[in-house]
């Protein structure tokens, strides 16, 4: 997730969602269960997520939030008026703001397969009694989407205005208009691909083996007496390192640069020791960003989340990426960001192109960023002027007709 | 010293004239569509399913707030990530003299869309003439208010310039309509001399 390597903009009480709660439903309970693309069943399924705003009575303007590799349903407020930490995306979301909570009434679940209160490795397998671990069974974008749109049905949502989303949350966009074409009215697609690239399944890889070489990291059954601390057990170190070899991927040459440049940590001097692990104040930065996410983020779900990455392929999955975005009638708006050079601006100009080819209602930009792949999360206002009349005139144009 | 400037033809009877070459329920594309009004008109008047292409941030801004879909791209940099034959008509008004490759856009206008509609203006008329001739000045006329050294116009070309470049591209110039005042003028006598601006209807021959 973002990487806070820019300030957070100074939030303003007025604009926010408030104390919000996370909330549970339990979906594809037996027999219903959930079929997975590799055939295999699952069931029942917690999803863990949050909603702000009203839903008009009309159902009709819901928009769903697809959270990106680590995030969670925490867009937006606070959980507590202590707490010091706003959710993931509260520029975006909240009164007045792009995702317009006193227009709209905007949805975001915690990935299947996560670790943040949605059914993932982390969770008890109902047939042992114990943590899944590696025994989860193998899950895609495909299906991480059909647990959201299960969700939007139990909230009795047809049609949602749009489906929004960054990076892994820009494929489960993707995949979700592919498959579901009548469901979203926009579709709106950040820093993604309609594959992951071979450069990035190549870091997921380096990311996984940190994690499975770690001694700590028992084939997956790392898991304590309560499997929900899986923060303090576990392949610590892997992970952490997994996630310091990420971040540097979501970041661009010219923000560390700008950011950290070759400053040194402790000292002005070089201290000429090879035992001082952090000098420089870039490496500081990343071992800070290991440790803060091992305290929230299960290796398992890490494991699953990248590999459900690396196998998304929308024109291999439906024929052809004009098959896959031929038959939706949401209107695209879809950005790329030209420091970004995990999800070049070349993927997103493919997706661009099928959606000419197939005739649909595509505005597409190049933004300029300094924050590489992390712009989405961080570029708030050159997002809001673009996804707010967006959203604006998809809403207008439903409601006139 | 402000110089005299011919009429303008204002924006509404120009896109009047560009409309009046595209078919209902057309596919469109705009290269250089600004805020997007022309396609906006295109889509509620004649039912067209429409492009922009900008370049322009705050235009695409407004364009979006129209409802329009918008790639914001240099056309110089040309049409790469738009499909072969994807669109019955690519529009370009006001735009060809000004982007550093004509022949290449004209090109990718074909490529991209079976007909190309592009309004130009005509550096053939009397009054730019005139003034070369009287003040040995470089003009500045109504639809090109601008300075020689700020002004986004890189080529000068009549109508018969435009003419001979379509011959020698293999073109075929299906309709040529002088521009008069923002008026059309089939037939026109002298329109390399009177027109002000003209617009033309190409394919490939």
């Amino acid at each position: 997730m973002a990487s806070e390597i820019a300030p957070p903009d100074g939030s303003n009480d007025a604009q926010s969602v408030g104390i919000v709660q996370t909330q549970f439903a339990t979906l594809f309970e037996p027999p219903n269960l959930l079929t997975l693309e590799s055939g295999v069943k699952l069931g029942p399924v917690k999803v863990a997520y949050e909603t702000y705003g009203e839903l008009t009575p009309e159902k009709d303007n819901a928009i769903f939030v697809c959270h990106a590799l680590t995030g969670d349903a925490h867009v937006a407020g606070k959980h507590s008026a202590d707490s010091r930490k706003s959710g993931w995306w509260d520029g975006l979301v909240g009164p007045g703001k792009a995702l317009d909570t006193t227009k709209y009434f905007v949805v975001c679940a915690n990935v299947l397969g996560g670790c943040q209160g949605t059914t993932g490795p982390s969770c008890i397998n109902p047939e042992t009694g114990q943590p899944y671990g590696l025994k989860f069974p193998f899950i895609t974008v495909s299906d991480i989407v059909d647990v959201h749109v299960g969700l939007v049905e139990k909230l009795g949502i047809t049609r949602l205005l749009a489906v929004i989303g960054g990076s892994l949350g820009g494929m489960q966009v993707l995949d979700w208009v592919s498959r579901y074409p009548e469901m979203a009215r926009a579709a709106i697609c950040l820093a993604t691909a309609a594959k992951l690239s071979a450069q990035g399944i190549a870091f997921n890889a380096v990311g996984r083996r940190a994690i499975t070489t770690d001694p700590q990291f028992q084939h997956g059954d790392y898991y304590g007496s309560d499997a929900s601390k899986y923060g303090e057990v576990g392949p610590r170190t892997g992970l952490a390192l997994a996630r310091m070899i990420a971040h540097i991927t979501y970041l661009s040459e010219a923000s560390i640069e700008r950011k950290f440049g070759r400053d040194l940590q402790h000292s002005d001097n070089l201290a000429y020791d090879l035992q001082r692990e952090t000098e420089f104040k870039i490496e500081s930065y990343l071992h800070y960003q290991g440790k803060r996410f091992i305290e929230r983020f299960d290796a398992n779900s890490y494991l699953y989340l990248t590999r459900a990455m690396d196998y998304f392929d929308l024109a291999q999955r439906r024929g052809s990426l004009r098959d896959a975005l031929g038959q939706t009638e949401a209107r695209f708006l879809i950005t790329s960001y030209h420091s970004d050079w995990l999800f070049p601006s070349s993927q997103s100009r493919e997706i661009v192109s099928a959606l000419l080819e197939t005739h649909r209602h595509v505005t597409y930009l190049e933004l300029e960023s300094v924050f590489g792949h992390d712009s989405f999360l961080l570029e708030i206002e050159q997002l809001e002027e673009l996804v707010t009349p967006l959203l604006r005139e998809t809403y207008r144009r439903i409601r006139v007709s | 010293m402000r110089r005299y400037s011919v009429l303008d033809p204002t924006a509404a009877l120009t896109d009047r004239l560009i409309m009046d070459q595209i078919g209902r329920s057309s596919r469109v594309i705009d290269l250089g569509c600004g805020d997007g009004r022309l396609l906006c008109r295109l889509r509620d008047e004649l039912g067209c399913s429409v492009q922009g292409i900008e370049l322009d941030h705050r235009e695409v801004i407004e364009a979006i707030s129209k409802g329009m879909p918008v790639i914001q791209s240099d056309l110089d940099r040309g049409l790469k990530e738009i499909p072969e034959q994807s669109f019955d008509f690519a529009v370009l008004s006001q735009t060809l003299q000004q982007v550093r490759h004509p022949q290449e856009l004209l090109r990718e206008m074909l490529r991209v869309a079976k007909r190309a509609v592009i309004l130009v203006p005509n550096y053939g008329h009397w009054w730019i003439r005139v003034q070369i001739l009287l003040h040995g000045r470089a003009p500045i006329t109504g639809s090109l208010p601008y300075d020689w050294y700020n002004t986004p116009n890189l080529h000068f070309l009549s109508m018969i310039d435009f003419r001979e470049l379509c011959e020698q591209m293999k073109f075929k110039i299906v309709f040529e309509i002088p521009i008069i005042r923002g008026r059309a003028a089939n037939q026109a006598w002298a329109a390399n001399v009177r027109a002000d601006n003209a617009l033309y209807v190409l394919e490939h021959a």
